[in-house]
């Protein structure tokens, strides 16, 4: 049994050269490039895991006591108990810990950080070319101690950890991340209490505020973590116990650093950063069955039944060969079953697909997850996991003396984060933020500044789409988004943010291709065609692990795309089903499910972005936006631009689009990169300004808003209809605001509000144009029907039942008769869907009933 | 001795001058450009055996090899000592040694001592390497006879090992192969058949079989039957690679054609370490055990089935026709200019050879070499470029035409694929590569191939029946490829594009179900009562090679010409449209001034013209009318009408 958590050579170098240390580490300035060629050159040194390799090591006789009575006593002989050394050896049994009530309850070991018991100290003053040496005076003689290989100093760095906690103040927090917490306390202080309330003995400390509150500390934490870490435990626990004296926890409190800065991308890991915390992001795809990892052997001797406890050793027990009781040698057997084992789990994380370059396939590493983190995550979660990096040799082969000149490497895991996990519940700022590096921001910025950036942008779309100028600037506000607002204090509910696109047009117009363009643009975007997808698919479904008999929820298009855009083409080809499960997600936001004993809320903020062919094969010009696409008015209201794509026949546009087509056929790469904005820059920017812009209304704004309204209601009521209703309110309040972010503008100004009314406008102008009066009419979309064909239908019941009338007393009618009958006296064309809407209506009015072939008339 | 020993000797003594602890010697560096310099040396490259024609067990471990391949999958990066240190135990001597280029430290009797100082940690990744998927028999045959220095591998070969691999049964394998490849509708049938996707992974393991049996019989070939070498096609043989990348792997891509040299390592110890591991319970390592068995068996194969290269340096192949000088066509003005000067008269030969084919039909004959040289040459946003997926309607299902439709075309092309799209093999086949996380590999599909490889697609096979969730997948991911370029690559939890470049011909009865950039509608002039016999009499033969060469090379320069519009063309194809649309709008769409920009580009190309003439657009425009004329005649109504 051995564990793979030590890491090899830098221990085994410091055990096996204490006499001379001075050759190493402590004369170097303390700087993270010494440290560098440290990992370099003694960390990556194999753990000789054979005994004949160990003997190998010149120094190892020295310290065969160390391993022979590991147990022998907590610290090596030549440190004095009264030495301030003492907190430089954090044993797993705090024994020599000042304060009672920390003895008092056990510590539990931490594999995730390896065996650090038995690091021993150097003193600088045993450096003989010591500058300051003879200045330094008795009582600080313990500052000048630092862990051996690493120039942190436990006293120093517990103090400076205690300071952290106790005066650590959250500038920059906000009420809604740090629920019930006084933000104007130092923070960490009460998440202390916090745990003598709950009783659950783990700190979760944010390296970032770390490092904005000390710098150093932060650096040494994360170089030398191993170390660290225990002194942070130490640290926080007497500060605890001193505090909280009665409080009972199971265990000592353990410190949990997460965020650190190091790195971001396991793709950019490197020799570098061995031994060091970090902290990737990733997929979780594997995760193995839990292990039990001896940490402690009990050996009993066959001959006097004297127990001994041996603990492990970076991964090796060292067996004792002679019973210290009775003398015999190889008596002693291992008893298993009084052994002390801790869980342990590997989970193979895989790199997330954003961070991959194209054309390369996803890396993945290994991760060991111990104690309490195991069965933490499962196969599909994202997870930010921070973590100490490790190398490990491959195995020496005992027969060969030639070795696979390979090392393994994994993370032994501290903290893990799920970066999707709060979609229950809100926006994870963590998980979304995406680094910009300063050039960058500075870049972005720059553009932002530019007067044009709006056309700009909406140019650099889908460049090879030609024109369509409008549909792109509202897809750009699309990728933007508005600004998201929270009402469910009022009762309100949350106000979508997102802006819903519909693009309907003659096939062949490239509505697809500008689908393609967003799902590759934007990094939550899903892809689905109407025609393929089912109600299943596109939301979530439950599933029952075979294996584990485990109800799992697997989830669809739509809660995949949450905080993004899903595309889905050939919108008409849904069936009602499907399209159902729409009418949730495109105004509320969510997804309710009920399935399986699984009842549940799922976010769902996405933008949809759909695109539907007319019925018949061509777009029929007189005919209203709903006959052409046969969609439910319902779910056309909720769509917040409606676009038409069509073939615009004339001349010049004709001429410009040749022109474009042909220099996309003969352009270089490079002319095409110098004209337009890199799909990258495009990206960064949008996602910057999802990031970090949060427009709100301004008073001249709100005020064009409200006028802009009221302008829409009155261009209907002239003509007796309703032309514009709340929802086409909030949708411009959107566009604005969506506008707004384009420009970077903290304030929803009025140009803003000029602009989602232009593209407000010109969408109905395309979309809900009455053909029979060619006016915009916002009934259309709204309840199905124009206002002047609802008007016709009513004139036309009239005169139908005028005509009835006319008749005298006939019970029954022939419908056909009937329907030449009013075709004859009427000076307009009488379809027969008009005409079977009539009957509708006088059928409401229970002044007749239809079967079949046969009009009677009722009373 | 030869040239490969002789350049790995030349390392050995770059490295015993080398003071390797010094990162910034810059040794690394001098090596690579060493080797670069030598092979840019006239044919030099044809001096350095090859793995791909080569048997790996004629090869000396350690010598300099190189091997014309794709990458079939990326591992992780691993670390490794780039130089340690070494301990004689009875001297107590120590010398320093460089771990680059090896798999195994090299110790002899002296050990590694792991606390050395002067231990360097480098990084190195590994690609799995297979040879291009599809690669028509006569790429390998005209390679393999340009490898002139065949005769010192055998000469030297039979002595030192005990089983002597004689002349009579190699070419005996030779012509086993030849028989299969000849007559493929016989050998093919049952791989891209009926069975094929579960079916294959059993067969190429037999196959694999057979071939240790014969070639190299050893310990391993009770395993290597298990071995599935993840060739992307059914019925692929030849040697994978393990291609350790020293440099600038970020610049390579899944499915890039790479020709690497490099050094051969197939040291026995690689075979004993995973070996060892299945014979031992793991239990003592627990950072081993961790590996499932199935990744150790897919990340280290034994060394005699599945070589490592240490790559020195890679050539990405912008082609893999052999029949080309190697260097690009930029460089070699000499061979342009002459190729270019025929080209109008090859056309004419391959036209009238393609007619035949045709039956007769001219015009779908002009079509299938437009096709046939079409490549998409960049990439506007998702908009693929000078792609040209063709779709044959009209072919007789009777008598396997289309079979022996696929042959002659094999002949032509360096690397094809047929897929008959039955209803069992879309239900079936696995088109898409997809992620197995429990061996941490991408295991391959069809779909997985190397650039311009030509894809059939023989919808004649199609009958009535329900298609399942595979078989609308594959649909699906055939309709992606005809459509954008890239195939959705199925990573469990996500799925991941790669863009491709293939170029697609669907043969079908009447119009396809799968999208295409043109169809035609194919008017036989002959009806031969024996269609078996007409096409065997029309069909060149291997024997008249050098006229099926010219047309090869033909195909591939065609390809590789570089082409502009002048703004003078621009402005008259501009005129064009605009005229076209006045008269009747309905007439020409963009789309269909997409289509005939490709069709312009393409014929220009064809004729060996690097620019757009009044005369090709001109009649670029024409056959496609005659093309859209014949289609409204053959307009059949089945539901797969836009």
């Amino acid at each position: 049994m051995s564990s793979p958590t030590s890491t090899p050579g830098r221990k085994r170098g410091r055990d096996g050269n204490p006499a001379t240390p001075s050759s190493e580490g402590p004369t170097s300035p303390p700087s993270q490039r010494r440290r560098g060629q440290d990992s370099s050159n003694g960390d990556l040194m194999p753990m000789p895991t054979s005994p004949a390799t160990d003997m190998l090591s010149p120094a190892a006789p020295q310290d065969t006591s160390l391993f022979s009575s590991p147990r022998a006593s907590v610290l090596p002989n030549e440190v004095d108990m009264s030495s301030p050394l003492m907190y430089g050896t954090p044993s797993s049994r705090v024994e020599g810990t000042p304060r009672s009530s920390v003895r008092g309850t056990p510590a539990r070991q931490r594999p995730d950080l390896g065996s650090v018991r038995k690091a021993p100290q150097v003193d600088l003053h045993s450096e003989p070319p010591s500058a300051d040496g003879a200045v330094a005076s008795e009582p600080n003689a313990g500052q000048r101690l630092v862990i051996w290989g690493t120039d942190v100093n436990v006293g120093t760095c517990k103090e400076k950890f205690q300071r952290f906690l106790q005066r650590f103040i959250d500038p920059t927090a906000t009420e809604d991340e740090n629920a019930g917490l006084d933000l104007n306390e130092p923070l960490y202080m009460q998440k202390l209490e916090e745990i003598s309330v709950v009783g659950d003995p783990v700190l979760n400390v944010n390296c970032l505020q770390v490092q904005s509150f000390d710098a150093e500390l932060y650096r040494q934490l994360i170089c030398y973590p191993q170390e660290v870490i225990p002194t942070f435990d130490m640290a926080v626990n007497e500060l605890f116990f001193e505090r909280f004296p009665d409080s009972i926890l199971e265990y000592q409190i353990q410190v949990r650093p997460y965020n650190a800065l190091k790195t971001r991308n396991m793709r950019s890991l490197n020799p570098e950063d061995i031994d060091q915390l970090i902290t990737i992001s990733g997929m979780v795809i594997r995760t193995s069955q839990l292990i039990p990892e001896m940490q402690e052997a009990f050996f009993q001797c066959q001959v006097c039944a004297y127990s001994t406890r041996v603990e492990v050793d970076r991964g090796r027990i060292a067996e004792p060969a002679v019973c210290r009781h009775c003398n015999n040698t190889h008596s002693l057997a291992l008893v298993h079953n009084r052994s002390a084992f801790s869980d342990k789990q590997m989970i193979k994380i895989q790199e997330s697909p954003e961070d991959m370059p194209a054309g390369q396939t996803p890396h993945t590493t290994i991760v060991y997850a111990h104690n309490d983190l195991v069965d933490k995550v499962q196969p599909g979660d994202r997870i930010n996991i921070t973590g100490i990096y490790r190398a490990v040799p491959m195995r020496v082969s005992p027969i060969q003396s030639n070795v696979k000149s390979v090392y393994k490497t994994h993370i032994d895991a501290i903290h893990f984060r799920k970066t999707d996990e709060k979609r229950l519940h809100g926006l994870d700022e963590d998980a979304e933020q995406k680094l910009f590096t300063e050039d960058r921001v500075q870049t972005l910025k720059e553009l932002a500044a530019k007067p044009d950036v709006y056309e700009r942008l909406s140019s650099a779309l889908a460049p090879s789409i030609y024109e369509h100028e409008d549909i792109k600037k509202g897809i750009l506000l699309q990728l933007f988004g508005g600004t998201r607002k929270d009402f469910s204090q009022t009762g309100r509910g949350n106000f979508r943010a997102e802006v819903n696109i519909l693009l309907c047009g003659d096939p062949g117009t490239s509505k697809s291709q500008l689908l393609q363009y967003v799902f590759n643009l934007v990094p939550r975007g899903q892809y689905t065609s109407g025609k393929g997808s089912s109600a299943v698919g596109l939301t979530a479904y439950v599933m029952k692990d075979p294996e584990t008999r485990q109800l799992v929820l697997q989830t669809g298009a739509l809660v995949l795309s949450d905080n993004g855009i899903c595309c889905i083409d050939e919108f008409d080809k849904m069936s009602d089903s499907t399209r159902s499960v729409l009418h949730e997600v495109m105004e509320q936001q969510t997804l309710s499910i009920a399935k399986a004993g699984i009842i549940c809320q799922l976010n769902a903020r996405t933008a949809v972005l759909a695109a539907a062919n007319p019925v018949e094969s061509q777009w029929n010009p007189k005919k209203t936006t709903i006959e052409n696409i046969q969609l439910p008015h319902t779910l056309l209201s909720r769509f917040d631009l409606i676009f038409l794509m069509l073939d615009p026949q004339d001349e010049a546009y004709d001429r410009r689009l040749a022109h474009h087509l042909v220099s996309l056929y003969y352009q270089s790469e490079e002319q095409i990169e110098e004209e337009f904005l890199d799909m990258a820059v495009l990206r960064d920017y949008i996602a910057y300004a999802r990031t970090y812009i949060n427009p709100r209304l301004s008073e001249e704004a709100s005020q064009a808003l409200i006028e802009a309204y009221v302008d829409m209601r009155k261009i209907g009521s002239g003509r007796g209809m309703v032309s514009a209703y709340p929802r086409q309110l909030e949708s411009l309040i959107r566009l604005a605001e969506a506008h707004a972010k384009v420009r970077f503008s903290e304030k929803v100004e009025t140009i803003d509000v000029e602009e989602a009314k232009r593209l407000h406008r010109e969408a109905l102008k395309q979309s809900a144009t009455d053909p029979r009066t060619g006016f915009v009419d916002i009934s259309i979309l709204t309840t199905g029907m124009s206002a002047t064909a609802r008007k016709r239908k009513e004139e036309v019941a009239q005169a139908l039942k005028k005509l009835i009338q006319a008749k005298g007393k006939t019970p029954a009618m022939k419908y056909q008769q009937l329907l030449d009958d009013l075709r004859g006296q009427s000076e307009t064309a009488i379809t027969k869907e008009l005409f079977d809407e009539a009957l509708r209506s006088l059928a409401d009015e229970d002044y007749l009933t239809v079967t079949g072939k046969t009009v009677r008339l009722l009373a | 001795s030869t040239t490969g020993e002789s350049w790995s000797l030349t390392l050995t003594i770059i490295y015993s001058k080398t003071d390797f602890s010094n990162p910034k010697s810059g040794w690394e560096a001098k090596v690579v450009e060493f080797f670069k310099d030598r092979l840019k040396e006239k044919d030099a490259h044809t001096w350095v055996p090859s793995l791909n024609d080569v048997p790996l067990h004629y090869l000396k471990p350690n010598s300099l090899v190189k091997f014309r391949c794709l990458i079939q999958d990326m591992f992780d990066p691993e670390f490794f000592m780039g130089a340690y240190e070494t301990v004689d135990p009875s001297t107590n001597a120590k010398v320093l040694r460089c771990g680059r280029y090896k798999d195994v430290t090299e110790c002899g009797v002296s050990l590694v001592d792991f606390n050395s100082r002067n231990t360097v940690t480098a990084e190195r990744q590994t690609f799995y390497c297979v040879p291009i998927p599809g690669e028509n028999p006569w790429v390998k045959e005209i390679s393999s006879s340009l490898f002139v220095n065949a005769a010192p591998y055998q000469a030297r070969v039979v002595p030192s090992t005990s089983y002597a691999p004689t002349r009579q049964k190699r070419s005996y394998e030779e012509d086993d192969m030849d028989d299969m490849d000849t007559q493929p509708q016989k050998q093919r049938e049952p791989h891209s058949g009926i069975n094929s996707s579960q079916g294959h992974t059993e067969q190429h393991g037999n196959g694999d079989c057979k071939r240790q049996e014969t070639e190299a019989p050893s310990s391993q070939t009770a395993s290597a039957s298990h071995l599935d070498l993840n060739f992307p096609l059914p019925g692929e043989k030849g040697p994978s690679c393990l291609v350790k990348v020293y440099e600038d792997w970020d610049s390579f891509k899944l499915n890039d054609t790479l020709e690497v040299f490099g050094i051969l390592s197939v040291s026995p110890a690689l075979s004993a370490l995973a070996d060892e591991k299945d014979a031992s319970s793991s239990i003592l390592d627990p950072t081993e055990s961790m590996e499932t068995a199935e990744e150790q068996r897919v990340h280290s194969p034994p060394a005699s089935l599945v070589p490592r290269l240490h790559m020195l340096y890679a050539r990405p192949l912008p082609h893999n026709n052999p029949l080309l000088p190697s260097a690009t066509l930029e460089d070699n003005s000499a061979f342009l200019s002459s190729t270019l000067s025929e080209m109008a008269s090859v056309r004419a030969e391959l036209l009238t050879y393609l007619t035949h084919v045709l039956l007769g039909d001219a015009l779908a004959a002009e079509y299938l070499i437009l096709h046939l040289i079409s490549n998409v040459y960049a990439r506007r946003d998702v908009l693929p470029l000078g792609k040209f997926a063709m779709n044959l309607s009209g072919c007789p299902a009777a008598a396997l035409y289309t079979q022996r439709f696929y042959q002659i075309i094999q002949q032509l092309v360096p690397s094809s694929f047929y897929l008959g799209m039955s209803l069992q093999n879309m239900n079936q086949m696995r088109l898409v590569p997809k992620k197995d996380y429990v061996a941490n590999r991408l295991v391959s599909g069809a779909l997985q191939l190397a650039r311009n490889t030509f894809l059939f697609l023989d919808e004649t096979h199609l009958e009535q029946g329900q298609l399942d969730t595979t078989g609308v997948r594959n649909v699906t991911a055939l309709g992606n490829l005809i459509s954008w370029q890239k195939v959705d690559y199925d990573f469990n939890y996500h799925q991941m594009e790669f863009p491709c470049n293939i170029n697609v011909l669907i043969a079908s009865e009447g119009r396809s179900l799968l999208p295409s950039d043109c169809q035609i509608h194919l008017q036989s002039q002959v009806s031969p009562p024996n269609m078996e016999e007409y096409l065997s009499n029309i069909q060149l033969h291997p024997q008249t090679s050098s006229q099926l060469n010219k047309f090869r090379i033909y195909l591939s320069v065609a390809r590789q010409l570089d082409y502009s519009i002048s703004d003078e063309m621009t402005k008259s194809v501009e005129d064009d449209f605009v005229d076209m649309r006045k008269d009747d709008p309905q007439s020409v769409s963009a789309e269909d001034l997409h289509r005939m920009l490709v069709v312009a580009r393409l014929l220009s190309l064809s004729l060996g013209q690097t620019s757009l003439t009044r005369d090709s657009w001109l009649r670029a425009k024409h056959i496609d009318m005659l093309r859209r004329s014949r289609m409204e005649q053959h307009q059949c109504v089945n539901g797969n009408e836009p």
